[in-house]
Formats: structure tokens, C-alpha cells, sequence
């Protein structure tokens, strides 16, 4: 408490022209970056999955199974950041039971709970349960039990059963591309629709977020691909890696040219907020846009991948450039993150003035417990892979398809 | 003789009234959707609708409002919680604006810019809106912040989650995070002292009765007698949050 308040002195000291004293203590810190980061990831990799299933790109096959677990590992972990930032966590379920209609945010628990259950667990099951039954009969002990659990105890393995099971899956993934657009687009609209802060408050937001959340899931599955291949110390499926590469290439160009669109028809327009942002945008904010968003996440990734698109080195180089613009791209989206969250709450809506963030290594706002939750969604992922491997499913399995 | 009638099967009948009754089942279950509207609704006060105007050509910038406020309302001391602060606007020669704060105000100000290159200075009470068309009411992501039928906004620290989105969507900068509480905090308009009969503490410490506040809804109220003898604006009007704080002579660079 005093050292929060010690803080905020030191603040207070590095605060340059006029905020509102209630403003000088910045209200969403890193967890809530972490938050449309996590989200977006697990929307940008649970659409890639889709692509497969729906469109049957049977290139990006190798990939389906871990872009599905990846999306839930990390789906599994979005809401705590939101929770443990929360004044009072120990009301967070109030938020599900009296929910308050008019706000952006209420709904938020039931569009998560929507994709987690309805869209996410049940494709990933559909997916699963054969395999699941199948394994349970060649394994023992914890293992054995689980697969049962989780296969909750059925045993129809029937070609009928299997059918049904792809049919019903299929229609999940139909109702699921439209879900990870309304989960994503839906965070953006927190952001968009705060007509107090000209920073947040545009209508391409929903839409920016949307995109940058693709562009983050494929690059962070394309990465845990190339990653779990060479631990297994197998080939990499190198026209599976090449899709997955175009389509980055294109989902970030379209994502570049709506940001770029954004920021301007903000120059253009030049409202009231114009002198203030073009300050913080070439001020406080100018590394995390410029340099991380910019150069390091979009133009020297697009670049690369946009070059690859008609000049292909050798696979070892090519993997090796696959693996170095994920890791880019995925630094580039969480300071996209970043400069809409903390960026947005630096000047003063008087307009009058920034106030500065600094955060610490310990504590639940420290740097410490951001690098945590982004870690636990890859020990689950672990988890996942090891008790799910896509890589011993029985195949065929999306080849009898509903029609 | 040959009657052209409509060719309607019974088939058709129930389609149509099915498709009719569906409709109205499934508007009225939407009807909590309203709630979407929020920021168009029109303000339901039939009773008591507070309104508060204050007077920038009064105000003399000592500060005592915010100090009464902190005082009767057991506000946070540090320089980072306000519920009602004055701020001193300069506008220099040049045009440039100078805005100073310091402690809110409590403690009074110092001119800092030499007398020569100011232009005009003045003093702004500030203090919550209590508006009409809160967009702290409508971000409540759980209702604990609500708006009394006598318009004034309000949270309940028993409900309040602790999620930070009203402090966003305020445009005037008046909530803040209790740091002992860990729930939204705001001026009440002192609604335990107008329970009592009495002015909220604010409105009593200003010696130079540069705060008017009253029933919007009663045309002999001070406040409209206020409103109808002095032109008077309301800060960021473009925003439409239904602002009931009106100021008399407010500058364009008051934000």
C-alpha cells in the first residue's frame, strides 16, 4: 500500500504538462495487455484449425490438432489476468450472475463461456473421442482413467458413431469461425466504445483486433509447429509451413493497411485529441509503435514473407526464417497490445498532459507475473500434447465428411 | 357469381401466425436488450432531478471545496483521489494554456507564470458530472454503479468489482480505485448530508457561493434560476453524456 503509494509519488514527478489528478495512477496495466493478447491468440489459432476443417485445406492437416490445443490451453488461461487485476476478485462471478446489460464488458463472460464450451471443448471432443477410446484401451493406470473420463465413459467406436462424430464436429467448426470473429471483434468493442478516450474510441477497432488476433494465432501455432517438430526430430512438412506463411503474409497486410487506415484518418481529420496523441505518438509511445509494432512486428515481417511469396531459399533456411518472423510477429502483436492498453491511458483526457507508466519485476502487476501467465498456457499446451498427440490420432478422420 | 378470395390454407394461417406470435415471443425476450440504447434514452426524472451550476467568475480558487469534500467524505489524503478539485487555467499571451492542480487546489495556488505574459486566468471547480447519460453507468460491467431517480450517480462499494472500466469511460476524470477498498469511488453530491436536509459539503464551504445546486425539475429552483440568467456550457459537450454540471463563463480551453 505505502509503496503503491510511494509509486505513485514518483509518478506524479515525471508527469509533463497537465493530467487530472485521478489520472496520474495508470488503471490497466500489463494484465490487461495480456488480456486481448491471450484472447487473440487463441481466436487467430482456433481460425486457422477451422480453415482446415471447413475449406479443407488438407495441406495445413499436420497443424490442425495442435492449433486446436493451443487455442485451448491458451483459452483456458484468458480470463486470469482479467480476474486476479480485478479491486475485488472474490466478486468476479458477479459479472455471470447479475449481469449489467448495457456494458461492453458484462457480456464478455458469456461469449468466453460460449467458445470455451460450446465451440472449443466439443470440436476438440467430436475430434478426440474415438481416439480417446482407442487409447484408453492401450494404456493403464492415470492415463487409462483419464482417456475414459474425458471420453465421458463412452465406448461406440462404430463407423456410424465416428460419422456422427465428424458430422456433429464439422457443424461446431461452422458455428465456431463466426464464434472466434464475435470473441475477438467483441474484445476490440471494449476499447472501441469508450467515447472518452480518443485513443481507444474508433469504429475499425473490433476490426483491427480482430485481424491482429489471426495474425498472432497462426504465427504462434506455425512457431509451436516448427518448435514440437524438431523436438520430435521429425521432418517438417514443409508445404503445410509454406501455407501457413502466405496466409500470414496476407492477414498482416490486411491488418497493416487497417491500422495504417486508422491512424490516417486520425491525422486527416485531426480532431480536438489530434495535438495530444501525435505527441504521445512520437513521445512516450514512440518505441513500442515505432520499433516494435512497426518495424520489428509488421514491415520487416511483412517484408520477409512477402518476398518469400515468389523467392524460396532452401528448407533449413526457410524454417529458420519461419521460426525467427513467428517469434517476430508474436513480439509485434503484444506491443500492439500494449499500445492500445497502456498507450491509451498516458494523456490526460483534459488533453493537457501524459502521465508515465513504469512497472515493477514482483508483484501481481510486475513484469514477473505477466511473463507467468504467458508461460502457464504453454505447460498446459505440454499437457495437452502429451495426453492428446494429434500425431498418433488414427487418420482418415475428416476425409468422411458430412456430405 | 365468381368471388376472387384470397387463396389462404390453414397451412398458411399457422405459418403466418406462427411466423406473428414467434415475432412478438421473441422481441419481448429481447427486451433486455434495451439496455443497448442506453446513451439515447431520455432522462426519467419525474420527481426531484439535481442539477449544479457553478460560477467560474465567482470562484476565487482557495480551495476550500475540495478540502470539505476530503474531509466530510473520508477520502484517500494523498495527492492521486480526488472527488472534487479546482483547477487554475492560464492562458498566456502567446495563446498557450497553462492548467496547474497542484494538491487539487487544497492547499491554494501560486500564479507561476510572471503577470506580464498572462493573458487571462481563471479558476474551475471540478467535480463529477452526474450525468444524465453516464458512460460509467453504462460501462458497469455488474450495475454497481447506478443513477439515483433524484440523477445522482452513484457505486455501491458492496457490488463494485473492482474492474477499472468506469474510471476509463469517465471523460472528466472523476473516479478513481480506492487503494484500501479496491472498488470505484465518487462524489456522492454529499446525498447523506441532502438525506439530512443539508448542502453537500462542497457547495457549504464555498464562501463565494460560486456553487449553485438545486431541482432541475422545479422552475423556481435556484439552479434554474441560475441556468436562466447566465449563459452557460457543460465540458465536452460533443461526448453527450447528459452532463447536469453547467458552468457559467466557461472558456473554450476548459476540458
Amino acid at each position: 500500500m505505502t509503496q503503491h503509494i510511494q509509486h505513485l509519488y514518483e509518478v506524479l514527478s515525471k508527469v509533463d504538462g497537465y493530467v487530472y489528478p485521478n489520472e496520474i495512477e495508470l488503471n490497466w496495466s500489463i494484465l490487461i495487455v495480456l488480456y486481448p493478447y491471450i484472447t487473440g491468440l487463441v481466436a487467430g489459432a482456433f481460425i486457422l484449425a477451422s480453415l482446415e476443417r471447413i475449406f479443407k485445406l488438407h495441406v495445413l492437416r499436420p497443424t490442425y490438432g495442435i492449433a486446436l490445443l493451443t487455442a485451448l490451453s491458451f483459452m483456458l488461461v484468458a480470463t486470469m489476468p482479467l480476474v486476479s487485476h480485478l479491486g475485488k476478485p472474490q466478486r468476479a462471478y458477479e459479472i455471470m450472475v447479475t449481469p449489467h446489460l448495457s456494458s461492453a464488458m458484462a457480456i464478455f463472460g458469456f461469449v468466453y463461456l460460449w467458445y470455451l464450451m460450446v465451440v472449443l471443448l466439443l470440436e476438440i471432443w467430436f475430434d478426440y473421442r474415438r481416439d480417446m477410446i482407442i487409447w484408453a484401451g492401450e494404456t493403464t493406470g492415470l492415463k487409462r482413467f483419464l482417456y475414459r473420463a474425458f471420453s465421458l465413459w463412452s465406448t461406440d467406436i462404430s463407423p456410424k458413431a465416428v460419422a456422427l462424430d465428424n458430422k456433429l464436429g464439422y457443424i461446431v467448426t461452422i458455428i465456431g469461425v463466426p464464434s472466434a470473429f464475435l470473441l475477438h471483434g467483441y474484445v476490440g468493442f471494449i476499447f472501441g466504445s469508450i467515447k472518452a478516450n480518443p485513443w481507444w474510441s474508433t469504429v475499425l477497432m473490433p476490426v483491427i483486433f480482430l485481424f491482429s488476433a489471426i495474425v498472432s494465432g497462426i504465427a504462434l501455432v506455425m512457431l509451436v509447429y516448427i518448435v514440437i517438430t524438431s523436438i520430435r526430430k521429425l521432418k517438417i512438412d514443409m508445404p503445410c509451413v509454406d501455407t501457413i506463411a502466405s496466409y500470414l503474409f496476407y492477414i498482416l497486410l490486411i491488418d497493416f493497411v487497417l491500422e495504417g487506415l486508422d491512424q490516417i484518418h486520425r491525422i486527416y481529420i485531426a480532431e480536438e485529441s489530434f495535438d495530444v496523441l501525435h505527441n504521445l505518438v512520437f513521445g512516450r509511445l514512440f518505441f513500442t509503435l515505432f520499433i516494435m509494432q512497426g518495424l520489428i512486428g509488421t514491415v520487416i515481417p511483412l517484408l520477409t514473407l512477402g518476398t518469400l511469396q515468389f523467392y524460396k531459399p532452401k528448407i533449413q533456411i526457410r524454417k529458420a526464417i519461419y521460426t525467427v518472423i513467428a517469434a517476430l510477429i508474436l513480439i509485434g502483436i503484444f506491443f500492439m497490445r500494449w499500445n492500445v492498453v497502456i498507450g491509451g491511458q498516458l494523456f490526460s483526457k483534459s488533453f493537457y498532459g501524459y502521465t508515465s507508466f513504469k512497472i515493477g519485476l514482483i508483484g501481481t502487476e510486475g513484469y514477473l507475473m505477466a511473463a507467468f501467465w504467458l508461460i502457464v498456457p504453454f505447460i498446459i499446451l505440454s499437457f495437452l500434447l502429451w495426453l492428446f498427440p494429434p500425431w498418433k490420432k488414427k487418420e482418415d478422420d475428416h476425409e468422411i465428411q458430412v456430405g | 357469381m365468381n368471388i376472387n378470395k384470397p387463396n389462404l390454407s390453414r397451412r398458411d394461417f399457422f405459418k403466418a401466425g406462427s411466423i406473428i406470435v414467434g415475432g412478438i415471443t421473441v422481441a419481448t425476450a429481447l427486451t433486455p436488450f434495451d439496455g443497448l440504447l442506453f446513451a439515447t434514452e431520455p432522462p426519467k426524472g419525474k420527481g426531484k432531478w439535481y442539477g449544479i451550476g457553478i460560477d467560474i467568475n465567482k470562484c476565487i480558487g482557495c480551495g476550500n471545496c475540495a478540502k470539505a469534500c476530503k474531509l466530510e467524505n473520508n477520502v484517500p489524503k494523498d495527492p492521486f483521489y480526488f472527488r472534487s478539485w479546482v483547477e487554475q487555467y492560464t492562458i498566456k499571451n502567446d495563446g498557450s494554456v497553462l492548467v496547474e492542480s497542484p494538491n487539487g487546489g487544497i492547499d491554494g495556488f501560486k500564479q507561476s507564470v510572471p503577470d506580464e505574459e498572462i493573458f487571462k486566468s481563471f479558476f474551475v471547480p471540478k467535480m463529477c458530472n452526474h450525468c444524465a447519460k453516464s458512460p460509467c453507468v453504462q460501462v458497469c460491467p455488474v450495475g454497481a454503479t447506478f443513477e439515483t431517480p433524484e440523477g445522482i450517480v452513484l457505486v455501491d462499494e458492496n457490488y463494485c468489482i473492482g474492474c477499472r472500466y468506469c474510471v476509463q469511460a469517465c471523460p472528466y476524470g472523476c473516479r478513481f480505485i480506492n487503494p484500501e477498498k479496491g472498488t470505484a469511488e465518487k462524489c456522492t453530491l454529499c446525498i447523506h448530508r441532502l438525506d439530512k436536509g443539508m448542502q453537500p459539503a462542497c457547495f457549504e464551504m464555498c464562501p463565494t457561493e460560486a456553487r449553485i445546486f438545486g431541482d432541475l425539475n422545479d422552475p423556481g429552483s435556484k439552479i434554474n434560476y441560475f441556468l436562466k440568467n447566465h449563459t452557460c456550457m457543460v465540458i465536452k459537450p460533443n461526448l453527450n453524456t447528459g452532463s447536469k454540471l453547467f458552468y457559467n463563463a466557461l472558456s473554450p480551453e476548459v476540458r
